[in-house]
């Protein structure tokens, strides 16, 4: 029985246990639903969830085990020298499992080790047998124990009410503990990544050349590994962006707030939005289809040398990807300054924008900062504009109309395409990520907390 | 009904020199009608209250005198509304400067998010009453020590207004509608928000202001109305059911509406 097939067997022993546990409450409350303690639903609820919950974590520890104990079972049976070389005793299990899953003609391997491959298909089918029969008993077994359980002054609402708060624990804990995951996953690569590489020459090193030699005996350069010209180039575009963003956002975020008619309002703002909904890649071409050879072929006219892939094009386009993110936040920042506040401003003779500049706009301030940082977080981990429309050259320079790299334009050539695992070059993308999450995770952390003091004064 | 539109046309409204007057206001939201031919003298340097129960109309009223219902989606207005003897609806009349000579303090105190010094130099600076920093704070000074606000916080200028109590607040908005200079203030519910002891004090500095300034209030207190007003009108549904002087509506009402807002009987 695949999985798919139990699941649907467990949830329809859910199912029946609600019908049962429900009709069994309606029958005890002879037709009076007060001389029950909750309502008839509460104790359906009650019986699903003790047939379903414990089956669902039983089949999850199942799973979590049973490749472990399988394979401790196969090894066991394995010849001595095997055992005694690691290498070897991969390369071996590997051949089971392929023999296991009914391959493997082609192997040349002992006879142990075929035995071995026969067992662990004949281990695998033994298991899956086995957790079937168990969860469906202990579905069975939840039913009916729960079902017996119903009395008119059981608790089945309190008892509800904590299984499903339960479930809403679980749910943000997977939320919080695949966080905490990525990070340690990026940690140790990173960590192995300064084995080779000291810190220091990462942190402030001035050149990023990551070509390493992959064979012995290649001929290939040292490899340079300073991640400065990338944050440079990173930095540049998203000033760029920011300086395209930010005014037209937080312009476009007051005519819409305060001076647009009620109608104008009605199309302009959701069409500002859509912007927000372009892909990312969409950008990306736009970015080194239009604007690209657009700058070039102006600044060839006005005499000036723009490369073909110039950071100031990656920045334009990346700006423009994010107007609609600076201009509805503060949108909502500036709709949070309370009337009241306008109507003082307005009672004493002041006309709209000196209101807007002198009272509104001051008192979102904290809330508009927070924005725009949120923004540039964004644009910092902005990738496929920067992928498609910004060089590969990680030069070192504040010239906009020169080609620049930037972080996730590296971690993504770094990764693309066949790679040695354990090279330095490969282990770098990880510690760049490192630094790219700390960074975007220390904005973000400072611009909730500026839009947190904001929030506070108003309440 | 009839006896009721009746009674509202025959409203004795009229004082020897009115500051401001108006004359068969109609107010609409959108399609409802929120007051109805309201006409209503306001005298000079005198305080008018503006009394009834909750909706009817007293304070949208009020909000005409200022154009404030300007700022509010869907608002008509018909009829005329006069400050010496001129259309303020007029198209030629600009509405800022309007704002500047009618001054309004709200039901909630509403400092700006600023120090207390900037709160009251605010209007001033806005519009160009002064040309040096001594004839501000000359100004700013002035203002507060007509609030009554000045003893409390000449040592915290530079500090945060909205660090102040309620009552300190609401006479730092009312120091800073009087830094403007202007002839008219409208206060809506000024003390609403505010413990006895701040109401007695803003109602004694409403008393000090009446010298040189007119005064519109609305206000839920028949006490308060009573005590600081010299003129009261009461406001029934929309539409101006009497008006007279204040020690008149309180001891011998003419209309029996009136009798029994007063009384206690409604609203």
């Amino acid at each position: 029985m695949s999985l798919s097939f139990l699941l649907l067997a467990v949830a329809a022993l859910c199912a029946l246990s609600f019908y049962f546990g429900r009709q069994r409450a309606v029958a005890l409350s002879g037709g009076r639903h007060s001389n029950l303690h909750s309502l008839p639903v509460h104790y359906g609820a009650y019986t699903a969830a003790w047939c379903g919950l414990p089956a669902l974590a039983l089949l999850l520890i199942w799973y979590m085990f049973q490749g472990s104990v399988i394979e401790a079972l196969i090894i066991s049976d394995l010849p001595q020298e095997i055992l005694g070389d690691s290498g070897r005793l991969s390369l071996a299990l590997n051949s089971i499992s392929q023999i296991a899953a009914g391959g493997g003609e082609h192997l040349t391997v002992s006879p142990e080790i075929v035995d071995a491959g026969r067992r662990l298909a004949n281990l695998q089918t033994i298991a899956n047998a086995a957790l079937v029969v168990v969860m469906l008993s202990v579905a069975l077994a939840g039913l009916v124990l729960s079902y017996r359980r119903i009395e008119a002054d059981m608790r089945a609402r309190n008892n509800v009410e904590r299984i499903s708060r339960a479930i809403m624990i679980v749910c943000s804990a997977i939320a919080i503990l695949s966080t905490v995951g990525i990070v340690f996953s990026l940690m140790f690569e990173t960590l192995h990544f300064f084995s080779k590489i000291n810190p220091l020459d990462f942190l402030f090193g001035l050149e990023w050349s990551p070509q390493t030699a992959i064979r012995a005996d290649q001929v290939a350069s040292e490899g340079a590994f300073g991640m400065i010209p990338l944050f440079v180039g990173t930095l540049l575009i998203t000033l760029i962006a920011m300086c395209v963003a930010v005014p037209v956002g937080l312009f476009s975020a007051i005519y819409m707030g305060e001076y647009a008619a009620p109608k104008f309002r009605a199309v302009a703002k959701p069409a500002l939005e859509i912007l927000a909904g372009v892909p990312t890649v969409v950008y990306g071409f736009f970015a080194a289809l239009t604007v690209a050879p657009f700058l070039r072929d102006n600044g060839a006219m006005l005499g000036l040398d723009v490369s073909s892939e110039s950071a100031l094009a990656a920045g334009l386009v990346m700006g423009i990807m994010i107007i609609p993110f600076v201009s509805s936040l503060s949108d909502d920042v500036m709709s949070q300054v309370p009337k009241s506040l306008r109507d003082g401003s307005y009672a004493l003779g002041a006309t709209k924008s000196e209101t807007i500049r002198q009272v509104i706009f001051p008192a979102a301030l904290p809330g508009i900062v927070g924005a725009v940082l949120l923004a540039v977080s964004r644009a910092i981990g902005e990738t496929m504009i920067v992928v498609m429309a910004a060089g590969l050259a990680a030069n070192m320079t504040v010239n906009p109309l020169q080609a620049v790299t930037t972080v996730t334009v590296q971690i993504v050539t770094l990764l693309v395409g066949d790679q040695e695992f354990d090279s330095a070059k490969t282990l770098s993308a990880f510690a760049l990520g490192l630094v790219l999450f700390l960074v975007t995770l220390g904005l973000n952390v400072f611009a909730l907390k500026v839009v947190q003091k904001y929030r506070e004064k108003y309440d | 009904m009839a006896a009721v539109s009746q009674s509202a046309m025959t409203v004795e409204s009229s004082v020897e020199k009115p500051k401001m007057t108006a004359r068969n206001l109609d107010l609409f939201y959108s399609e409802n009608q929120a007051l109805y031919e309201v006409n209503l003298d306001i005298a000079e340097k005198q305080v008018t209250s503006l009394i009834g129960p909750s909706g009817c109309g007293k304070s949208t009223f009020l909000r005409c005198l200022n154009r404030m219902n300007d700022t509010i989606d869907g608002v008509t207005i018909k009829g005329e509304v006069t400050l010496d003897g001129r259309d303020i609806y007029d198209k030629r009349i600009d509405v800022v400067q309007l704002r500047a000579r009618i001054g309004m303090v709200f039901q909630k105190p509403n400092p700006f998010p600023k120090s207390i010094y900037d709160n009251v130099a605010y209007g001033p600076r806005i519009h160009g009453l002064v040309n040096s920093r001594d004839e501000l704070d000359e100004i700013v000074m002035t203002s507060l020590e007509r609030a009554g606000l000045l003893k409390e916080v000449k040592d915290r200028l530079q500090s945060p207004a909205t660090g102040l109590s309620g009552g300190q607040q609401q006479r730092l908005c009312i120091a800073r509608a009087v830094a403007v200079s202007p002839e008219v203030i409208l206060m809506d519910e000024p003390c609403s928000a505010l413990d006895p002891i701040a109401t007695a004090k803003v109602e004694e500095l409403i008393d000090e202001l009446r010298s040189n300034y007119t005064i519109v209030i609305v206000t839920h207190s028949m006490q308060q109305a009573a005590r600081v007003s010299q003129r009261t009108a009461f406001f029934h549904l929309g539409k101006l059911v009497e008006v007279g002087e204040t020690d008149q509506i309180f001891t011998n009402p003419k209309d029996e509406r009136t009798k029994g807002y007063i009384t206690g009987r409604f609203g």
